[in-house]
């Protein structure tokens, strides 16, 4: 019964500076929804997070936002690399990123544990040389 | 404490934004990794830091952050100060490094966050 909002967004990597535009454009949305400002906060900074990993690590791929009465769902897909070892790439401090990356302010290793911290809940799916899919909901109650 | 008070502490240049001043911010944090900084949860904090392109200001706009302190005298980019007029984030430059910058906030009273545990 319950009606669903979807917000459709192509991640392009050709351009770290334009990186987070989808993630701003969700926290805009969400703003006019009239959602919680707790609630679009963990939103925006988990897809955030997301957006920017698939720019840095996967060569960019899609970001789908689903509004329900109950929960807001973010679902990121690309075709990048995949993750070899997904446990060990949630702990806090892993990364793969490279100076150049470090630079430009990301590599702490934070990413992923920021996005379960932020969410109530995530599933990361990932085959090597094939990409990876991530799913997070945030409750909205 | 106040956004001006914060200009006037480590004697910055405000570069956008000047009429959100009288703003109050209740916390602080600085770092280079924006990660990092997501990593915390702020109500109405400051952002320091030495970085300077668009992520960081979208990183304090994620975090519905009120002000950002470039240390060391970084300058901002045009397409950063567009990105933050159209958020109403104060922009500043001081002259202080990190370190000195944070100090002199911690002292005056604005303190850090803890991590969030959930
Ligand atoms: N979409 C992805 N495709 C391939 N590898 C990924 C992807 N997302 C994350 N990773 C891998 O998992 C590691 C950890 O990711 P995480 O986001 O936690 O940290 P980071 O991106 O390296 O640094 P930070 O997020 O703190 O800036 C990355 O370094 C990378 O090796
Ligand atoms: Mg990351």
């Amino acid at each position: 019964m319950s009606e669903v909002l979807n917000f459709h967004f192509d991640v392009d990597h050709e351009d770290f500076t334009s990186a987070g535009q989808a993630s701003v454009q969700v926290k805009k949305n969400l703003r006019q929804l009239g959602l919680p400002p707790e609630i679009i906060r963990r939103v925006s900074i988990a897809m955030y997070e997301g957006e920017i990993n698939m720019v840095i690590h996967a060569g960019g791929g899609t970001a789908d936002v689903n509004v329900t009465e109950d929960y807001i769902e973010i679902i990121l897909k690309d075709h990048g690399p995949g993750i070899k070892d997904i446990d060990q790439a949630m702990q806090e401090g892993f990364s793969t990123a490279t100076d150049t990356i470090r630079s430009l302010g990301f590599g702490a290793g934070m990413g992923l544990p920021n996005m379960k911290r932020y969410t109530d809940y995530m599933t990361v799916q990932s085959v090597v040389g094939e990409g990876t899919d991530i799913t997070m909901r945030v409750n909205i109650n | 404490m106040k956004i001006s008070t914060i200009k006037e502490l480590l004697e910055a240049d405000v570069i956008c934004c000047e009429e959100e001043l009288t703003r109050h911010v209740y916390s602080a944090c600085g770092s280079d990794m924006m990660s990092d900084v997501l990593a915390y949860v702020k109500d109405q904090a400051v952002l320091l830091t030495g970085l300077v392109n668009s992520q960081v200001v979208r990183t304090a706009e994620m975090m519905d952050m009120k002000c950002i302190v470039f240390v060391r005298s970084k300058i901002p980019t045009a397409e950063m100060i567009e990105l933050a007029k159209e958020s109403g984030i104060v922009l500043m430059a001081t002259k202080k490094r990190m370190y000195e910058a944070c100090g002199i906030l911690f002292t005056n009273g604005l303190v850090g966050n803890r991590v969030k545990n959930v």
